[in-house]
């Protein structure tokens, strides 16, 4: 089958049902992309496709074959990625930094629908887990992105 | 952690083999090492040696500096978030005269000439890693800048004492030439490294580097998705491998009922039976997991002599928890100090409570893994999360045989530890991972999958307490007995020491350092069946919610205020008194409660204290109740490590820590039913979403004592603090938890 993703096509020879993000990972190389839980509980794999934030580990690849799929190693040749990522340095949100590429694509895809999220919108949008414990810089660093789209 | 690892073996006897080839192995996967340095003319590996009595000498075993004037750094700790290679950084570039930016860190292989903490041992843990190190790696960067000085004045021709640096360079100002490190390098780390004695360290008050908000090394590359951890890494030819384990820790496998279906799956190359696990290898991930959680084992009950703690069929944590209040003893006292018995009989009152706390996991995000990979010649590589290198390899050689001159351990970087990575002869998945690769002739890849993790996780202890007090006419504790069943983590993992206490069973208990002139603190050793391990803070995570918990009943008891009782007992120690007055000041004045929020909630605060690893914290809390559950509002707290290398990464520490102790306070509990943990997944062991955070206020003071740690220390404090803050809104009595456990109006 045929994945379209950071805006490239990809055949791929996987059974319908597989994980988009084991064939992301393994079949594809790019590791950007975490496993964490496999349950879409923790957001790690978090992935953009057309653009909404999808937890790849529970998306059957069939169901976004000839979609767009989006991952952290494209995140820079999106204006609003480049932008997130350009936060988090500023505001060193990483600790550990495994679950900071499901961060990243899950403020990426609120930015794209919402530029200036108010407070309560970042809170529904920013729900990956992070174990080290960085969801005050997380809030910063989103408060400023949106601080920066009003002004 | 006071005693991190008392075990028995501390295998760092091995000499390190500091020939250019062998550091260039330790490099990264599939690194092409294109820089200059570190080779190891014989007139190198003689200087080294001629060192290595004294701890950190060994100058290019620690550094390259590339042509480009870019130094690459092996760090003798593991970076896991605690931004402790960023630090490193700028220890060794203050003294070395090097921007921290321009360095690349890794962690250093194992060998001896990595041993650089003061206590002799190498782990990443404890909080050890920069406040045992820091005059050595100091030491490190000045030496290998005084190398680099020696080779510029024989390069320019000039007398040494004309010479200095600036950041990356060596300049002879007289004649205004310079000359950068790149360009030295290879003559620079040819030269013996100088006597340790001859070398002057910069004055602190020039420091440009240390003690500055220095940006992390790796804050780009973990939010772009490029940092690598053992769980991304791949070799060629490699396969995948997954595990499906004995439902009980020391079960052995039977047999396997459609072993010839499972090997007919796609994408399945071969099946497995290892210790207490089946496994399938394959070539993709996924069709190892699926195929091996497709597999019918015949579970066998471990044998009676089994090495492992085996798990009874019966084990439930609940039953598990009573039977530890029932303990009597014998106990056997840590700290005891006036006459406890006396003063509680002669008390006019008395205050007797019993506590207890919960078993956690590490639920750290990155699933364990470890890649195995036996080279032609018949040595081994892996790479596998670890806290502890020489150790790992020590074991690795134990279990292989082979010398461990022929292993090569490699250490990505952590996702999440929190002690996780120790060694835990039962939780770790190289020894699976180097069978699978020497059964099938190609390097291995085996991931746990989280529900695997569950399984197999070591468990933080669980205590029952009993305290008793006396308070004198005046309402003022004058005696404090605390006697807690349990069973430490070091013992655990290392057994019973004849009659020593683990000091990691009582610690934040012990300690303490309130003016109670009578108090005993006890421990009834009672070995669990439960597999045990280090969780950040270790025994100070649950001792110091007792006893901080506990010191507040005291307080209502006696009619006295719990932050005015906390200063009057500390009236005669001026740190931890300006410390406790910080944090309530960072609150905006000390303010119990309960009272009315803007917001129309009703809140009220509580403040506790803890002195672990070396340092101080003093924490003050600000709940209210939300729909039957306990909201966490802010979080003032003030930390005192002596002094500081990074303020922005301790800010970043407290966070999470905080975020972590309100993690178990409110909502983190590992339970056993039937000798199973009911939790495999973050479905049923809910660990703190952003939604139940608090907003962080740290306030660091550098009062100037001996340095302390920080990964652990703002941890124990938070949970007595809500604690506290709960019973002062609610009236309820907080004496366990995590908080889900009570009901809340």
């Amino acid at each position: 089958m045929e994945l379209r993703i950071n805006q490239k096509a990809y055949q791929v020879e996987v059974d319908a049902d597989t994980p988009l993000l084991w064939v992301i990972r393994d079949d594809l190389g790019m590791t950007g992309t975490k496993y964490g839980c496999g349950l879409a509980q923790c957001g790690a794999c978090s992935v953009l496709v057309d653009g909404n934030v999808v937890r790849a580990c529970v998306t059957p690849v069939a169901a976004v074959a000839g979609r767009e799929i989006t991952t952290i190693e494209a995140i820079e040749a999106d204006d609003v990625g480049k932008r997130v990522v350009a936060a988090w340095v500023e505001h060193q949100v990483a600790q550990c930094g495994y679950c900071q590429s499901g961060q990243v694509m899950a403020a990426t895809a609120l930015l794209k629908h919402t530029p200036a999220p108010t407070t309560a919108q970042i809170d529904a949008a920013m729900v990956n887990l992070c174990r080290c414990g960085t969801y005050n810089a997380i809030h910063t660093a989103m408060d400023d992105l949106a601080k920066q789209e009003r002004a | 952690m006071n005693t991190p690892l008392s075990l028995p073996e501390l295998p760092l006897g091995d000499p390190v083999n500091l020939s250019r080839r062998r550091f260039l192995a330790s490099t990264a996967v599939g690194a092409l090492v294109i820089g200059f340095g570190l080779p190891l003319g014989s007139a190198r590996v003689q200087a080294a040696t001629a060192n290595a009595a004294e701890r950190g000498t060994q100058v290019p075993a620690f550094l390259e500096i590339r042509p480009d004037g870019s130094v690459r750094l092996l760090s003798p700790f593991m970076e896991g978030g605690q931004g402790t290679h960023t630090a490193m950084a700028q220890i060794v570039g203050e003294e070395l005269d090097a921007d921290p930016a321009t360095f690349v860190v890794e962690a250093a292989p194992p060998g001896e000439a990595y041993v650089v903490m003061e206590n002799g041992i190498r782990i990443t843990g404890g909080s050890m890693s920069v406040r045992m190190s820091y005059p050595t790696m100091r030491r490190l960067g000045a030496l290998a800048r005084a190398m680099l000085l020696q080779a510029g004045a024989e390069q320019l021709g000039v007398p040494l004492a004309e010479l200095t640096t600036q950041p990356g360079r060596v300049v002879h100002a007289a004649s205004g030439r310079s000359l950068g490190y790149g360009e030295l390098a290879g003559r620079a780390l040819d030269l013996p490294v100088p006597d340790p004695a001859s070398i002057t360290l910069r004055d602190p008050s020039q420091f440009r580097w240390i003690g500055k908000p220095v940006k992390r090394l790796d804050a780009y590359d973990k939010s772009t998705g490029k940092a690598l951890y053992t769980i991304d890494l791949k070799v060629d030819d490699m396969l995948h491998a997954a595990v499906q384990h004995a439902p009980r820790l020391g079960m052995t496998v039977g047999s396997l009922r459609n072993q010839a279906q499972v090997e007919a799956m796609k994408g399945v190359h071969s099946v497995h039976t290892l210790p207490g696990a089946v496994a399938v290898v394959a070539e993709r991930w996924w069709h190892a997991k699926r195929a091996v959680e497709a597999i019918q084992v015949d579970w066998l009950e471990a044998a009676a002599d089994s090495k492992l703690r085996a798990m009874p069929a019966d084990f439930s944590t609940d039953k598990h928890r009573e039977f530890l209040a029932a303990q009597q003893g014998p106990a056997r006292d840590d700290e005891h100090e006036g006459d406890v018995a006396g003063a509680l009989k002669n008390a006019k009152t008395r205050v007797e409570a019993t506590y207890h706390n919960q078993y956690l996991n590490h639920a750290q995000l990155e699933p364990p893994s470890a890649l195995a990979r036996f080279n032609p010649d018949g040595s081994l590589e892996v790479w596998l999360p670890n806290q502890a290198p020489d150790m790992f390899r020590a074991d690795i050689a134990k279990r292989t045989g082979l010398d461990p001159a022929r292993i090569t351990l490699h250490s990505p970087l952590l996702g999440g530890f929190f002690g996780r990575h120790f060694l835990y002869e039962s939780a770790n998945p190289y020894p699976q991972a180097i069978a699978l690769a020497k059964a099938v002739g190609r390097p291995i890849k085996l991931i746990w999958s989280r529900e695997e993790e569950f399984l197999r996780d070591v468990l933080r202890p669980l205590a029952v307490v009993k305290f008793r007090a006396a308070l004198d006419d005046k309402g003022l504790p004058v005696a404090i007995e605390a006697v807690s069943a349990t069973e430490g983590p070091t013992e655990a993992l290392a057994g019973k020491q004849g009659d020593k206490i683990d000091p990691t069973a009582l610690e934040g208990l012990t300690g303490k350092s309130y003016a109670i002139p009578n108090k005993r603190i006890a421990q009834i050793y009672v070995k669990g069946p439960a597999m045990l391990g280090y969780w950040r803070s270790v025994g100070n995570s649950l001792n110091d919610f007792f006893y901080e918990a506990f010191l507040d009943e005291l307080a209502d008891k006696g009619g006295h205020d719990p932050y005015e009782l906390r200063l009057h007992l500390l009236r005669d120690n001026p740190r931890l008194t300006t410390l406790l007055k910080a944090a309530a000041e960072l609150s905006g004045g000390w303010r119990r409660g309960p009272y009315t929020a803007e917001d129309g909630s009703r809140r009220a605060r509580g403040v506790a204290m803890a002195s672990p690893f070396g340092s101080h914290a003093a924490v003050v809390a600000e709940v209210s109740i939300e729909h039957g559950q306990v909201k966490v509002h802010h979080i003032w707290e003030a930390i005192d490590p002596g002094s500081i290398v990074n303020p922005a990464i301790v800010q970043a520490q407290v966070a999470g820590a905080v975020a972590l102790g309100l993690s178990q306070t409110l909502l983190e509990e590992a339970v056993y039913v039937d000798g199973k943990p009911r939790a495999r997944n973050y479905d049923l062991y809910p660990i703190l979403p952003p939604s139940r955070m608090a907003q962080v206020h740290v306030k660091i003071i550098e009062s100037g004592e001996k340095m302390g740690g920080i990964g652990e220390p703002p941890l124990p404090a938070v949970a007595p603090a809500v604690a506290n803050a709960v019973a002062q809104l609610t009236g309820q009595r907080i004496r366990s938890l995590p908080l889900s456990r009570y009901t809340f109006s």
